[in-house]
């Protein structure tokens, strides 16, 4: 039956391919967009949370810098539930075989994560310095720890992950689970834990009042200056690593599974997609270039501008995974025929377009109102207005 | 190859996190609502008790969302971590309410939310009560989308599965969202919620108004919140009964527990209203029955039947013989899509391929099968009838209590008589755990009725699960004990802490206030 009807419309059929292949990789772009989307604004909130403690001394300082996010955190976390929802939807084999491969390291990020509403929510609640405590500690944890889980991830798959599928595609992970946090794996973890500090820092240097502002000016210039350092040995690192690299299988666009292709590992591969096309090297340069101004512009005291060259340097970073890894999503080390790519793992045509649809129709909504809440509550946080509010946390 | 004990514990966690965010998420369905009812009142004639009442409730509503937030984190990383071959055999039509959800509702909802506990200062009145509509805006739009995808696991409409990726693929994202399951059960669940956030307000009031304390605002929340909540009771209790109908029709298993129905019987038929189910025998060791009820009930009508146990077990067997060649089938074309002859052998069975999942459990190479693994398999497509039927119950009782209360509170509330009425407050304070109760029963209702499924008819549950080793399942299940036990403290010790504190009233003498703040 599917014989025939191919006969009769090679040329819908032909189309449908290609519509599967750029919905495919419009997805693969707006995974990107998803992770930096994480990366840029739940970042920010976990570099705040993370650099706590050192940017407030004193307890009304410490709300100050959590008055500061406060109004946005919760509405910026949505950015790490969609980024879920995203992968569960648009590429479901590889939500299922990295969250449950991933099993602990996913439940320690997922209870870092838990525990942060509650921290905002709860620490002003009530007076006790133990108390407070508590929660700072809780809400250093729940900013360091998920991002350093977040790029250890994006190491880990850049390296590959011990995994195989059963016919029925159900996937079997072998690895272990201290194996994730290998060296290389670390590195991206401290990577992605710079850039939040730095995000973080930013947002602070610009909003709240003196002394949290000048010292988060600092954890912020340090951390560019960690990240440009990161991000070079990274480089150099994953030049030595091992890629992958697609023999055979059917053509992007045609419907397969990571059972019907041919992929072998080859020292180096990460960098064949830019020794094929060099204007990749864009990205890189990118994350280089907004790093180095935006040490300069908090030089200059302009932290505001320097938060936007922050983003930046996400999208160069973001941009330079997927420029290595194209058209790999997750590579498998056990059987590297079984790895993940973009043409094997996605959805279907229907729902990649339904997703579509919704996406072009909130994603602008979405930057519409989240911009107005923060122009709403723009201005200066200082101590005196976190106490006399009875709004704040 | 498939481990029962890490199937069982990944159900005990699933359940249990899924129960636990269960009871947070009705509360803040309705609160919201509720907060656009009190602000807008606010608004419109610029009474200052309506302000304070706005600020009061949604200082609980914080405390409790804050939670449900954290808790639905969970749900979500869960179908990953947990069920991943639900995940993948779902990802292409479940998970796009899914996404939508977040993009559509919850993204609204937190934005906004912000807004509404940080914008008192900020924004206009007409901005702020904006903001606090959108949130309700966005908690409701949140329960549509997460309850079309639980929908598709109910009653699995608007796909297709393919046997070569393995997978639901969508064939009509209207019959997806427009699943009769899904819209009945949007307006029964939100419902509940509004309920529950009218008994939380109700009983919270009774309490202030038992110690003559905040009296006038206790009295006007009490009425603000009886009037809504006997409003929804009555709502709630209608789509129950909508839900019903359309669950017997989908899944008749589901029925026959819910009702304790052994063994097949004529029209019209009697209901159980109380009964001491023996699954392993296959009957009810003792029964009260009403005649003629459950007809008419499931029906609405007097000549209709619902099939039984044994007859749906016997449907079960044959529908299993039959899944296997399709089965057989999906093995040849996993690895090559284009055999012809696997093709139609699985075009002619696919029916039944979920039927032949469910008994690979047992018999791991299908063309062995005995036919006692069969009938094994056949009796697995029948939930534990003792919890469907009695949650079923427990659900019913509570809601019908619920209603009266909300009646008698609306009289009384009304005559003004709310405060010599002693007993009437008092029931308050017991009243206060129905809804919760009465929720998570309804979630057992639900979703064990829906077992051995995680999609229905479709997926079974022990095909579902990741494969993870028993110590990785012990490890979470205890991370999450000790996580939601200390959860659970912290959050009660500052509900507690702040029913008690009370709401701020107006200071006469120009005192500093303190409210939110510390």
């Amino acid at each position: 039956m599917a014989l025939s009807r191919r006969r009769e419309a090679t040329d819908m059929e032909s189309a449908a391919v290609e519509a599967y292949m750029a919905l495919e990789i419009v997805w693969w772009v707006l995974l990107g967009v998803l992770l930096t989307g994480i990366g840029v604004m739940v970042g920010m909130d976990m570099g705040v949370g993370t650099i706590l403690r050192y940017v407030g001394r004193t307890d009304g300082e410490r709300r100050v810098a959590l008055n500061v996010i406060g109004p946005h955190w919760d509405g910026n976390q949505v950015w790490f539930v969609l980024g879920g929802g995203a992968i569960f939807a648009a590429w479901p084999l590889v939500y299922a075989t990295a969250f449950s491969g991933f099993y602990i390291v996913m439940l320690l990020l997922l209870w870092s994560m838990i525990v942060r509403p509650l921290g905002f929510e709860y620490r002003s609640k009530m007076p006790s310095e133990r108390w407070r405590a508590v929660w700072d500690s809780a809400l250093f944890v729940s900013g360091f720890l998920p991002m350093l889980v977040f790029g250890a991830a994006m190491g880990n798959v850049l390296q590959g992950v011990p995994f195989h599928f059963d016919w029925l595609l159900r996937s079997y992970y072998t690895g272990s689970f201290i194996a994730l946090f290998n060296p290389f794996a670390i590195l991206c973890g401290l990577m992605s834990v710079s850039l939040a500090v730095y995000m973080g820092g930013s947002a602070l240097a610009s909003q709240a009042a003196q002394p949290v502002a000048g010292r988060a000016r600092t954890a912020a210039m340090a951390a560019a200056i960690i990240a440009i350092a990161l991000f070079t040995i990274g480089g150099f690192w994953l030049a030595g690593l091992d890629g992958f690299q697609l023999v055979s299988g059917p053509a992007p666009g045609m419907q397969q599974t990571p059972l019907h292709q041919q992929v072998v590992q080859v020292p180096g591969a990460l960098l064949a997609n830019y020794a094929g096309q060099p204007l990749l090297w864009a990205f890189p340069g990118l994350a280089y270039l907004a790093l180095a101004l935006g040490l300069v512009l908090h030089l200059a005291r302009r932290p505001f501008l320097a938060w936007w060259l922050g983003a930046l340097a996400w999208i160069g970073v973001m941009g330079s995974v997927g420029a290595s890894m194209f058209p790999f999503l997750m590579p498998s080390v056990t059987d590297p025929s079984h790895s993940l790519t973009i043409w094997n793992s996605g959805s279907s045509l229907r729902t990649l377009g339904w997703m579509l649809g919704f996406t072009l129709i909130f994603i602008p909504l979405i930057v519409w109102y989240t911009s107005w809440a923060f122009w709403m509550m723009r201005g200066e946080v200082s101590v005196q207005h976190v106490e006399s509010s009875e709004h704040s946390y | 190859m498939v481990n029962d004990f890490v199937v069982d514990l990944s159900r005990a966690q699933f359940a249990a996190t899924a129960l636990y965010h269960f009871l947070f998420v009705p509360l803040t369905l309705g609160l919201t609502v509720l907060l656009v009812v009190m602000e807008t009142i606010y608004v419109t004639t610029g009474r200052d008790i309506y302000k304070q009442m706005t600020q009061f409730w949604s200082k609980l509503l914080l405390i409790n969302f804050a939670l449900g937030v954290a808790t639905g984190l969970t749900m979500e990383f869960e179908f990953g971590t947990n069920w991943s071959f639900y995940s993948s055999f779902v990802g292409d039509t479940f998970g796009a309410p899914l996404a939508i959800e977040g993009l559509m509702a919850f993204f609204l909802e937190s934005t906004m939310i912000g807004l509404m506990v940080f914008g008192w200062d900020r924004l206009t009145k007409a901005q702020h009560l904006t903001v606090t509509y959108l949130v309700a805006v966005g908690s409701n739009l949140s329960a549509l989308w997460i309850l079309v995808a639980n929908a598709f696991m109910q009653h699995p409409v608007g796909a297709e599965f393919n046997p070569v990726t393995m997978r639901m693929e969508l064939e009509s994202f209207g019959a997806l969202f427009f699943n009769d399951d899904a819209q009945s059960k949007f307006v029964h669940t939100v419902l509940a919620g509004y309920l529950t956030a009218s008994v939380f307000v109700c009983g919270i009031s009774s309490w202030y108004l038992l110690r003559g304390r905040h009296v006038a605002f206790a009295k006007r929340s009490f009425r603000v919140a009886v009037v809504f909540g006997l409003l929804s009771s009555v709502g709630v209790i209608t789509l129950g009964d909508a839900l019903g109908y359309v669950d017997a029709k989908v899944q008749p298993t589901k029925l026959a527990a819910m009702e304790g129905l052994w063994t097949a019987e004529k029209a019209p038929m009697p209901f159980n209203a109380i009964a001491f189910p023996l699954q392993d025998e296959q009957r009810n060791a003792f029964e009260i029955q009403v005649p003629y009820m459950l007809s008419l009930l499931v029906t609405h009508s007097l000549d209709g039947t619902v099939p039984a146990v044994d007859e749906l077990e016997a449907l079960a067997r044959a529908r299993i013989r039959n899944g296997i060649p399709a089965v057989l089938a999906m093995e040849k074309l996993s690895s090559s899509p284009n055999d012809a002859d696997a093709r139609s052998q699985f075009e002619a069975h696919k029916a039944d391929v979920g039927y032949a999942l469910l008994a690979q459990r047992y018999a791991p190479d299908l063309t062995q099968i005995t036919d006692e693994q069969v009938a094994r398999a056949a009796r697995d497509t029948i939930p534990e009838v003792w919890i469907v039927f009695w949650s079923f119950r427990i659900m019913v009782g509570l809601a019908l209590l619920m209603m009266v209360y909300m009646l008698f509170g609306t009289l009384v509330s009304l005559a003004n008589e709310i405060e010599k009425r002693r007993w009437f407050l008092r029931l308050g304070l017991v009243m206060l755990a129905a809804p919760f109760i009465s929720s998570e029963v309804g979630w057992l209702v639900a979703e064990v009725g829906r077992q051995p499924w995680t999609v229905f008819e479709k997926l079974p549950t022990w095909l579902s699960a990741s494969t993870h080793s028993e110590s990785y399942m012990i490890f979470s299940i205890t991370g999450f004990v000790l996580l939601y036990t200390i959860f659970a403290i912290v959050e009660m010790f500052l509900m507690v802490h702040f029913v008690r504190k009370g709401p701020e009233e107006p200071a006469p003498h120009g005192a500093v206030q303190t409210a939110g703040g510390y």
